[in-house]
C-alpha cells in the first residue's frame, strides 16, 4: 500500500537521476537531409489517445501507413493516459537519455522550459510550408521565433448546450452577453433543469470559467503581458475574480459540484450534458467525442447539442471576438532521427489531417481538412475560431504548471466559497517565485 | 556476547578433530570456518543489501538533495536554495492542513479500531456456529486492492448513490450528506471508509494473538471462579499486549504514509482546498503536478522524518519490552 508507493516514488527518482547523469554523455548527430530513409530507423511516439476510440485507432493507422510509405522506419507507439504522460512519463523521460523521439506537446509555458533545458528539436527551417498552411495557431508552438512542435488539433472554448431544454424553457437564442446568460438560467431553473454543469472536481474546468471572465475583463495587451513576463499586476485579474463570484452567486451549477469529475464518467459534468441532466457546459473542442463516449444514447446526444461561443461582457475592456483555446501537437527529441520530422509533417499534411477530422475527436488545423468536419456544433466551433479577434492559449498551459496549478487552486477556492478574487492573483505571484 | 565456539557449535560438533589435535592445526580449522562464516554471511546478506542501498537509501539521499534545490524538474537542478522549501512547506496552509488529517487518520485509525477489533475478535474466538464464514468475511474488506476499496465506496457515496438512497429509505432521509463533497465531512467519510477496510486486519492479528494465550490460564481462572468477563479483562486482554501494541505500530506508520485511497476517493479539488489531503497526497500533487520537483522532495522528507520519528519513539517507549524478549530471549 503507501509503503509501496513510495518505494515506487523513490524507485522512479533513482532512475531519473542516474539517467541524468548517463544523459550528460551522448547524443548523435542528426543524419543530414540527403540520408533520409537510408539508414532504418525506430521512431518512439508518446500520445494520449490512450482510450480506446477512434482517437487510438486513427494514430495506428497513420503510424502504418507512414511506415509503409517508408520501408525504413518502424513507429513504436506508447499511448498513455494525459496527466500521466505530462506530469510524470514525459518529465522523467526528457531527463533521461532515452527520450521519445515524438511526443505530445501542448505549447506556452512548458515548451519554454523545454526549450531551455534543450530538449526539442528546432524545426523552423524544414516546417516553413506546414507553418504556412495551419496559419496563426502553428505560433503556440513557438519559443522565440523559433517552431517546437507542429499541432494536429486546435480549437477554441465555448458552452454545449441542450437544445431541447433551451426550447422547453422558452429560450429562443443562445445568449450573446452574460445578462442574457443570467435570464437563461433562470429560465431553465424554472423547468426544473441543472441550467449548467461544472467539473470542478477536477479544478481545470472550473477554472476555465475565471480564465473566460480574465479574457473578457482584461485588454488582449495585459494578456499578452502576463503570458510572456508572469506579470499579473493589471486590475483586470482581481476583476476577473469578482465577476465569477457574482456569477457563482446566481447559483448556475449543479449542487455538490466541487466534487463532480469533469469527464470521462455518467455522474462526471460531460455525462451530465450528455445525458440530459443538465443543458450547458463550458468545454474545448475535444469535448464532441468525449460526450459520445459517456452518453446512453448517442443518436439522441447528436439531436439536442448545440454550441455557442463564451458570452461577451457588455462594458468590459476584453474584445467580445477573443476567445480561448488550446490544442495538441507533437514535437521531436532533441537527438530523434531526421525522419522525425518528416513524420510530423505527415501527420499534419492535410490528408491525414482529413482523415483526423473524420475521428470526430477534434478539430483539424490544417487548410483543406476543414471540410471534413461534419458535426454541425463542431462546424460552429471551426466559424468561431475562424472569425476569432484573438486566441488566448489556456492560461494554465500558457503559464506554466506552477503558476498554472496555484492559479486553479485559488480559483477552486471561490467556488468552493472560501476564497477571494484577491488570494487568486497572490497565489499566482507566490507561485512564480516558488 | 557470545563466542565464536558457541555459534560454531551445531555445525562444528561433527568435523571437530579428534583429541590432541596441534595448535597450528586447530588455529587454521577455524580461520577456515571463520572464512567460511563470512563467505556465508556475505554470499547470503549482499543481495539484499545491495536492493537495500540501491533502492532505499541512495534515493534517499538523492531526496534529501534534491529538496535543498529550485528545480521543477526540467535539466539538471541548479538553483540552490538552503531550507527554503521547507520553510515553505510549514508556511503553506494546506500542507498544515495535511497534517492535521493525517493525525486524524492516525488516532482515529486507533481509537476506532483497536476496540472494535478487540470485541469482534473475544467475540470471534468463542466457539459457535458459522464461526468460520463470520471470521472470513470480517477478513474480505482487507484483502481487497486499496484502489478497489477506494472506488467502490466513491460510487456508493457520489451524487444519487446507494448509501444516501439506503439512508432516505430507512427514514433516515436526515443523516444524508455530500459524503465527499462537504469539506467538513470528507475527512471522516474517508476514516470511515478506511475503518471499514483495515479494522479486519486488527482483528486477524487479535485472533492469531488470542490462539496465543494458553487454555491453562483461562481454565485456572475459571475454576477460581472467576466470570467470563472477568478472565478476558484480568488473563486475556493482559496477554494479548503484544500483539496490540505491533497493531498499533503499524496502523500508525500506514496511517502516516496513507496515499492511494485518498487518492482515488477524493477528487483534485477537495485535496487542493486542504480537506482530504494527506502528506503523501500533497507530496504528489506538488511535486509533479505542480511541479515542484524540488519542493515535493522536500515533502518527502518530511514525511519520511515524521515516520521514523514517530517508529523510533513508539518502539522505545511501548515496544521495548516486546523487543527484547524477540531479540534477546528471555532472561534467566
Amino acid at each position: 500500500m503507501a509503503t509501496k508507493r513510495r518505494a515506487s516514488a523513490v524507485l522512479a527518482l533513482l532512475m531519473t537521476s542516474v539517467l541524468v547523469t548517463a544523459g550528460c554523455s551522448g547524443g548523435e548527430e542528426a543524419a543530414p537531409q540527403s540520408e533520409l530513409y537510408k539508414d532504418p530507423v525506430t521512431l518512439s511516439w508518446w500520445h494520449n489517445a490512450s482510450q480506446d476510440g477512434p482517437g487510438k485507432t486513427y494514430w495506428e493507422k497513420v503510424a502504418k501507413d507512414f511506415s509503409a510509405l517508408h520501408p525504413t522506419v518502424k513507429i513504436e507507439i506508447e499511448a498513455i493516459e494525459t496527466n500521466q504522460l505530462q506530469r510524470t512519463r514525459l518529465p522523467a523521460a526528457l531527463l533521461s537519455s532515452d527520450p521519445p523521439d515524438i511526443f505530445q506537446a501542448w505549447g506556452g509555458g512548458e515548451m519554454t522550459e523545454q526549450v531551455e533545458a534543450d530538449y526539442l528539436k528546432d524545426i523552423t527551417d524544414q516546417v516553413k510550408t506546414e507553418v504556412g498552411n495551419i496559419g496563426s495557431a502553428a505560433e503556440i508552438w513557438q519559443v522565440k521565433g523559433k517552431q517546437y512542435g507542429l499541432p494536429f488539433r486546435m480549437g477554441i472554448e465555448g458552452i454545449w448546450y441542450n437544445k431541447d431544454m433551451f426550447a422547453a424553457a422558452g429560450i429562443s437564442a443562445p445568449p450573446t452577453t452574460f445578462e442574457e446568460l443570467n435570464t437563461a438560467v433562470t429560465k431553465l431553473k424554472a423547468t426544473n433543469v441543472i441550467p449548467i454543469a461544472v467539473g470542478a472536481g477536477d479544478k481545470w474546468p472550473a477554472a476555465h470559467w475565471w480564465y473566460n471572465m480574465a479574457l473578457r475583463a482584461c485588454s488582449v495587451d495585459a494578456l499578452k503581458k502576463a503570458s510572456a513576463e508572469k506579470n499579473f499586476d493589471d486590475p483586470c485579474f482581481v476583476k476577473a475574480g469578482q465577476d465569477l463570484k457574482a456569477f457563482i452567486d446566481t447559483k448556475p451549477f449543479q449542487p455538490n459540484f466541487i466534487a463532480t469529475p469533469g469527464q470521462n464518467d455518467p455522474t462526471s459534468a460531460n455525462g451530465m450534458l450528455a445525458n440530459g441532466k443538465a443543458a450547458m457546459e463550458l468545454m474545448g473542442d475535444w469535448n464532441r467525442g468525449t460526450l459520445d463516449t459517456v452518453t446512453t444514447d448517442k443518436a439522441k446526444l447528436a439531436s439536442f447539442l448545440g454550441w455557442f461561443p463564451v458570452p461577451a461582457i457588455a462594458g468590459s475592456p476584453g474584445d467580445p471576438k477573443a476567445a480561448l483555446g488550446g490544442g495538441d501537437g507533437f514535437s521531436c527529441a532533441k537527438n530523434a532521427p531526421a525522419e522525425c520530422v518528416e513524420f510530423l509533417k505527415y501527420i499534419v499534411s492535410p490528408e491525414v489531417q482529413k482523415g483526423y477530422a473524420e475521428t470526430g475527436t477534434g478539430l483539424p488545423v490544417a487548410k483543406g481538412a476543414a471540410d471534413a468536419v461534419k458535426d454541425p456544433a463542431l462546424k460552429s466551433i471551426l466559424d468561431a475560431t475562424s472569425g476569432a479577434s484573438y486566441v488566448q492559449l489556456w492560461l494554465d498551459t500558457a503559464y506554466g504548471s506552477t503558476v498554472g496549478n496555484a492559479m486553479n487552486d485559488a480559483i477552486v477556492a471561490i467556488f468552493a466559497g472560501n476564497g477571494t478574487p484577491e488570494k487568486v492573483v497572490s497565489a499566482m505571484k507566490a507561485a512564480a517565485s516558488k | 556476547m557470545t563466542s565464536a565456539n558457541q555459534i560454531r557449535m551445531p555445525a562444528g560438533g561433527a568435523s571437530a578433530p579428534p583429541a590432541g589435535p596441534h595448535k597450528a592445526g586447530r588455529e587454521s580449522a577455524r580461520r577456515a570456518d571463520n572464512r567460511r562464516k563470512w563467505y556465508e554471511i556475505i554470499g547470503l546478506t549482499t543481495p539484499a543489501v545491495l536492493i537495500y542501498v540501491m533502492f532505499v537509501l541512495v534515493p534517499m539521499g538523492f531526496a534529501v538533495y534534491y529538496s535543498l534545490f529550485r528545480w521543477r524538474g526540467v535539466g539538471p537542478p541548479t538553483e540552490f536554495v538552503g531550507l527554503r522549501n521547507y520553510t515553505l512547506a510549514f508556511q503553506d496552509p494546506i500542507f498544515l492542513d495535511a497534517l492535521r488529517n493525517n493525525a486524524i487518520i492516525v488516532f482515529g485509525s486507533l481509537l476506532i479500531q483497536g476496540p472494535i477489533a478487540l470485541g469482534v475478535a473475544l467475540l470471534l474466538n468463542r466457539r459457535f456456529r458459522g464461526r468460520a464464514v463470520f471470521r472470513l468475511l470480517v477478513f474480505v474488506p482487507y484483502v481487497l486492492a486499496e484502489v478497489t476499496v477506494g472506488i467502490m465506496w466513491k460510487l456508493l457515496l457520489t451524487g444519487e448513490g446507494t448509501v444516501d438512497a439506503l439512508l432516505r429509505s430507512l427514514g433516515m432521509g436526515g443523516l444524508v450528506q455530500a459524503w465527499l463533497a462537504d469539506l467538513d465531512v470528507v475527512i471522516w467519510t474517508l476514516l470511515a471508509i478506511l475503518t471499514w477496510k483495515y479494522v479486519g486486519f486488527a482483528i486477524i492479528l487479535l485472533l492469531a494473538g488470542l490462539s496465543n494465550v494458553p487454555d491453562e490460564l483461562t481454565e485456572a481462572a475459571a475454576i477460581d471462579g472467576a466470570s467470563w468477563w472477568q478472565i478476558q479483562r484480568h488473563v486475556t486482554i493482559p496477554l494479548l499486549g503484544p500483539t496490540i501494541r505491533i497493531w498499533m505500530f503499524l496502523s500508525m506508520i500506514g496511517s502516516l504514509q496513507i496515499f492511494d485511497m485518498i487518492w482515488v476517493t477524493s477528487v483534485p479539488a477537495v485535496r487542493s482546498l486542504g480537506a482530504s489531503a494527506t502528506m503523501a497526497t500533497y507530496m504528489v500533487d506538488n511535486g509533479f503536478f505542480a511541479r515542484l520537483w524540488g519542493y515535493g522532495n522536500a515533502v518527502a522528507v518530511i514525511l519520511f522524518v515524521i515516520s521514523f520519528v514517530a517508529a523510533l519513539l513508539f518502539q522505545r517507549f511501548l515496544l521495548r519490552r516486546d523487543i527484547e524478549g524477540a531479540i534477546t530471549g528471555r532472561a534467566k
